[in-house]
């Protein structure tokens, strides 16, 4: 009984810790610009797609890593200037079918550059599964968590200890107020864009070895990191990490009490629910106009 | 005077000549094979190592001399595994490329949607797609080459009962071969009196299917487990089992028959079960077994033109044109009615896929004996039976 509850526990915070990096990209680019990213399934697609062809060119699998990050990176800088940037003038509606345009657009070159199968990268530690009051747990669903731990600490220091965040931060409160004083609006869109197309690359990279990794891998990921950012309330950072936490349990407890027939269906019924009652999400700022 | 007869003399020479070219044209007139296959897209696993079949030995018998002293014209459409547009190609190849047969039709959905077209125009069509219900009932103009998920179903179950088993765990997915394979087996398990205790599935896009696993693990009584399903889900079943730690008989379908499975599920696909092609064992096949030049051949020809891996896949297209070419070669022409009848009357046929005996109620001619059942040992396939 417990050892079943467990099971599910465990495989539903494993999924859940990814919703909520992918999540958190949402958060950050849309407390930047109001935009949506709907790139950001994307990145997690190159993270897991660029580790894998770089270890099987022989790359050690850290170097991999790190520059499939970079790769990420720089894509997430090149979407802003490319695609975002030129549109200035543009409405956030605008905005968010570009990215759609975009993201369609990377995973056609990522199509052609790395074919269509699935591919496997191998667990960052031992493939031997950890037994836990009868229950099992990849080693890999360590990783996903701590990496995911870490990620989230990493972000509130450099929200509340950095200039660069804390420029970030008034730039999503009040853009206005923001230029008047001397930040360079425009320069952190696109950080913004690169620290979350860092952050997907990074789920991207820790979850591959769990559901291996293809070139269209960023869609379903994708769709449902934004449920759960908007589970949480769109643009609140706590409301992203706990979406993505409660989805991928609900998804998992659904799975296997229930059946796996009406594991989506529990999934996107919890988000009506959400949405009706709290029409900001669990985590949401309360909007006053000012007139 | 002499003149007019010269001029009339010259007009009849002139008719003369073009009727005589005329009549050599028509019997050097091509044999059309239309084709409608998902080359690009989701199907394209399918369509592309089917077409590729289709060109390589259209191309072989041409060089051979033909059929019937007529060369082969492949005409051929890409349906980008989108069933409406693989109506649109069936209804162009029948009446503006006015082809003899039709060799094509990927996937289940684009075959049934070109099925009622075809019918009405009454032209013969080997579909390559494997669901129970392009030839089940049967219709008349509508043969298949694939062994049909019912088959699967049938020879993985006789298989388990032959080692004991008759109480099975069943895991699919939700997808139309996971579920059309789940039904099947429903049936089948049935009709032999074994029973399925557990009946979980997951959606194609799931990532980890340990919950589904878990459900089946603490159903009391269960003594082997079987997965129907394609893609990748099988691979996550498969390492999710492993993970989990059971030791139970485990069975996958023909769905994941290929050396991606293995690469994908690695370590953790070792013992595990499968009714599979011969193709993918063919050097383990016994020399007395009538299939083995035939495979062998195949691969080895496939594998030298392509410079790829052969797939079962491709396949199905060789047979089903091989089974074209013999029936049109039997009927002594290309009229529909005959190269019809002779498809249904083929027998004895030994192909890629299995030994094809058609008959007026099966139009499809194989038996799950066709399907070998492969073990995964040492990761690599092994024949077991």
């Amino acid at each position: 009984m417990l050892a079943e509850f467990l099971q599910y526990l465990f495989t539903g915070i494993t999924i859940g810790a990814t919703y909520a990096l992918i999540a958190l990209g949402f958060t950050l680019i849309y407390n930047a610009s109001h935009v949506i990213n709907f790139a950001q399934g994307e990145f997690l697609m190159i993270g897991g797609m660029a580790t894998v062809s770089l270890t099987a060119m022989g790359v050690p699998m850290v170097f991999a890593v790190v520059l499939a990050i970079i790769l990420a990176g720089v894509l997430g800088i090149a979407l802003q200037r490319l695609a975002i940037a030129p549109a200035k003038q543009a409405d956030v509606v605008t905005l968010i079918i570009i990215t759609i345009g975009a993201s369609i657009f990377i995973r056609g070159i990522a199509q052609v550059v790395w074919g269509k199968e699935y591919h496997v990268m191998q667990n960052f530690s031992t493939d031997q599964p950890i037994q836990v009051f009868g229950a099992v747990l990849n080693s890999q669903s360590l990783w996903v968590l701590g990496i995911g731990a870490v990620m989230v600490v990493a972000l509130v220091l450099f929200f509340t200890k950095t200039l660069i965040g804390k420029a970030i931060l008034a730039t999503s409160m009040n853009k206005e107020a923001a230029r008047l004083v001397g930040i360079r609006t425009q320069m952190v869109l696109m950080l913004a864009f690169m620290v979350s197309a860092l952050l997907g690359s990074v789920a991207g990279i820790v979850v591959a070895p769990i559901t291996f990794t293809s070139y269209d891998i960023g869609i379903i990921l994708g769709l449902k990191g934004f449920v759960a950012a908007a589970i949480g309330g769109l643009g609140s950072g706590v409301g992203a990490v706990v979406g993505g936490l409660a989805l991928g349990i609900v998804e998992a407890m659904a799975a296997g009490y229930i059946s796996s027939d009406y594991k989506d269906a529990v999934a996107f019924s919890m988000i009506l629910l959400v949405l009706f009652f709290m029409p900001r999400g669990l985590f949401g700022a309360k909007v006053v106009e000012r007139v | 005077m002499f003149k007019t007869m010269m001029r009339r003399a010259g007009k009849c020479a002139a008719v003369a000549a073009a009727g005589l070219m005329m009549m050599s044209a028509q019997a050097a007139e091509p044999i059309k094979i239309g084709s409608f296959l998902s080359v690009t897209g989701p199907a394209s696993f399918l369509g592309d190592p089917e077409l590729k079949t289709l060109e390589m030995y259209v191309e072989k018998i041409n060089e051979e001399g033909g059929v019937l002293g007529r060369q082969l014209e492949l005409i051929h459409y890409d349906d980008v595994g989108n069933a409406s547009s693989a109506r649109n190609f069936a209804s162009r190849l029948v009446r503006s490329d006015r082809v003899d047969i039709i060799v094509g039709g990927s996937t289940t959905g684009a075959t049934m949607a070109a099925v009622p077209l075809i019918e009405q125009a009454q032209v013969p069509f080997i579909s390559l797609a494997g669901a129970v219900v392009i030839t089940t009932p049967v219709k008349k103009w509508v043969f298949k080459t694939p062994q049909s998920d019912r088959m699967a179903a049938e020879r993985i179950l006789s298989d388990m009962k032959d080692r004991g088993i008759t109480k099975i765990g069943l895991i699919s997915g939700t997808d139309g071969f996971g579920s059309s394979g789940r039904t099947q087996t429903l049936e089948v398990a049935e009709k032999m009196g074994m029973e399925v205790l557990a009946d979980v599935t997951y959606s194609g896009s799931d990532t980890d299917m340990t919950a589904q696993l878990t459900n089946i693990r603490n159903t009391n009584g269960v003594e082997a487990v079987l997965n129907f399903g394609f893609g990748q889900g099988p691979a996550i079943v498969t390492r999710n089992y492993a993970q989990l730690g059971m030791n139970l008989p485990f069975y996958q379908s023909h769905g994941v028959a290929s050396d991606g499975f293995l690469e994908l599920a690695g370590s953790s696909a070792e013992g595990l079960r499968l009714p599979a092609s011969p193709l993918l064992v063919p050097d383990s096949l016994p020399e007395d077994d009538p299939q083995k030049a035939v495979v062998q051949n195949y691969k080895s020809e496939y594998e030298a033109r392509w410079d790829s891996k052969v797939s079962t896949f491709g396949a199905y297209a060789y047979d089903g044109l091989m089974l074209a070419v013999r029936a049109i070669e039997e009927a002594g022409s290309t009229d529909p009615e005959a190269v019809r009848e002779a498809l249904e009357n083929i027998k004895g046929y030994v192909g890629v896929t299995g030994e094809f005996n058609m008959s007026p109620d099966d139009h499809n001619g194989l038996d799950p004996d066709s399907f070998r059942i492969l073990e995964v040992q040492n990761g690599e396939w092994k024949l077991i039976d």
